[in-house]
């Protein structure tokens, strides 16, 4: 039993140690859909969402093709690991302990958050004046309450709910002078609702990363070092173009 | 004892959670929690004590609907009574441009609306069966001296009925002080409130919640000497003589 274990390891080692970088022609990237607006599939089936369009956009930019490869979330890296596919983009979060295991890109995105506000509302930019004596709602416990409390829990009435629902029905009922939502969700509760009278005030807020993190980054091999850089540099380029902004506005815009 | 008190300042020594900041909302949460059981409790009583009377009158319209109150209040859950004032009112039409909705909007008076409503229901039932249980005699021998009604309920009937229903009741504030937990998922920062804030920052449910759970059981033994005391006083007539 142990000589079978020994060889095991030094056959996997001898692979290990002689498996080369190589060039990649076609890139394939694991992701777990559907988490809109990130990874979806349109009603005719077809991938999409910023990660699919941005995942694109860096392979037209390196000259390369990519190939998408539907995969369970509690699979995903487990499948990059066994060569299902190369790289992951889902939507997958920077931490330390997914970086012992795999090699991540620069952050390509943070999800941002949003101050939604009534259409006739009169707090026009957020900050501790506009904000003074309001009643602003937030969910419990997430990273915009953290946000919240600490940068204008002196000034507000904090709100705090257990889902992001009776958040909304109070927004609608008019307990609330402001909510402090993760985009997305704020787009499609209160932006995109059928009688809903809202809008964003102020920017797309991602910093500091103290509170929202370091943002989604591509998941590579950790061998795969020549590839993880090549993204980072079509990453870089498309921001300076503004094919980065152009796909983010896509999805990401405060317009209805 | 001496490894006891060295395991207590080792605890407090890496404690960051019991900072000025959550002592404050546990402060703040433990006064909410007092105002908001202490007024349902004060009002509901006020409430139960002519509802408890008029529910053992003898004629089917008055009696019938304090039953169907009394029925509605404890046959359904207080969450969902809760969540029906809060929230369901708010889809009554045009109830914002109303004086109702000065009280409605704050999360405060809705709570404070649900719990006195239950809580008075359950006190009309409690007061209704202890005057229920008067003993005969009582009753015959107040009319034999020609008592009017009114002056019999006054001077026989109720006081002996309040002493009766004195444990019952002081079970009663109990339950309604832990019922008063759930005021936390309509944004009341109530003790439960300052507790799942804790816990939400700090991710230590054992630290945030037992804390809460001691603040809780002093408020209930509070409640229990209060009622022991009452009942040594009031119910000082049915102990055996020394």
């Amino acid at each position: 039993m142990n000589k079978l274990l020994t060889v095991t390891l030094l056959s996997a080692a001898l692979i290990a140690g002689t498996a080369q970088a190589r060039d990649y022609d076609t890139v394939r990237f694991g992701v777990d859909v559907p988490y809109e607006p990130m990874e979806y599939r349109t009603p005719e089936g077809e991938l999409t969402g910023f990660d699919i369009e941005l995942g694109n956009a860096l392979c037209a930019e390196m000259g390369i093709e990519c190939e998408w490869i539907v995969q369970g979330w509690d699979g995903i890296i487990p499948g990059l690991m066994s060569r299902k596919y190369d790289a992951i983009m889902s939507s997958m979060t920077i931490n330390e302990e997914r970086r012992e295991q795999v090699l991540f890109s620069d952050p390509y995105f943070t999800p941002p958050s949003a101050w939604f506000v009534p259409s006739d509302s009169n707090i026009d930019m957020p900050a501790k004046e506009t904000l003074e004596g309001k009643n602003i709602g937030v969910q419990r416990g997430t990273l915009q309450d953290n946000y919240v409390s600490d940068m204008y829990g002196d000034v507000a009435d904090i709100n705090r709910y257990a889902t992001a629902d009776d958040m909304v029905l109070d927004m609608e009922a008019g307990r609330l002078d402001a909510v402090f939502l993760d985009f997305p969700v704020g787009k499609s509760t209160l932006l995109d609702s059928e009688d809903g009278n809202y809008k964003v005030v102020g920017s797309m807020i991602t910093e500091p990363k103290s509170y929202f993190g370091d943002g989604f980054g591509i998941a590579f091999r950790k061998r795969d070092e020549d590839l993880a850089s090549k993204f980072n540099e079509a990453l870089a380029t498309l921001k300076e173009n503004g094919t980065y902004d152009q796909i983010f506005n896509k999805y990401f815009s405060n317009r209805k | 004892m001496e490894q006891l008190s060295a395991w207590f300042t080792n605890l407090l020594a890496d404690n960051t959670i019991f900072n000025a900041q959550t002592l404050e909302y546990y402060a703040e949460g433990l006064a909410t929690t007092v105002q908001l059981v202490f007024l349902s409790l004060v009002i509901g009583l006020v409430m139960a004590v002519p509802l408890a009377i008029a529910r053992g009158s003898r004629r089917k319209w008055i009696k019938m609907p304090i039953f169907f109150y009394t029925y509605v209040f404890r046959g359904t859950p207080l969450l969902i009574q809760l969540y029906i004032i809060y929230y369901g009112v708010v889809f009554i039409d045009g109830i914002q441009d109303t004086w109702l909705w000065l009280i409605l909007e704050e999360p405060f008076y809705p709570a404070l609306i649900a719990f006195t409503l239950n809580t008075a229901a359950y006190t009309t039932e409690i007061f209704h069966g202890a005057i229920k249980a008067t003993s005969k005699g009582e009753i015959e021998a107040a009319r034999a001296y020609g008592m009017s009604r009114g002056l019999m309920m006054r001077r026989i009937i109720l006081p002996s009925a309040f002493r009766r229903a004195l444990p019952a009741y002081g079970n009663e504030v109990i339950f309604m002080l832990h019922a008063s937990a759930i005021a936390s998922v309509v944004t009341i920062m109530d003790l439960t409130g300052a507790a799942r804030l804790v816990y939400a920052r700090y991710y230590a449910p054992f630290d945030a919640f037992l804390f809460v759970a001691l603040l809780y059981l002093c408020l209930t033994f509070a409640i229990l000497y209060l009622f022991r005391y009452l009942e040594k006083r009031m119910l000082a007539h049915l102990k055996p003589q020394s």
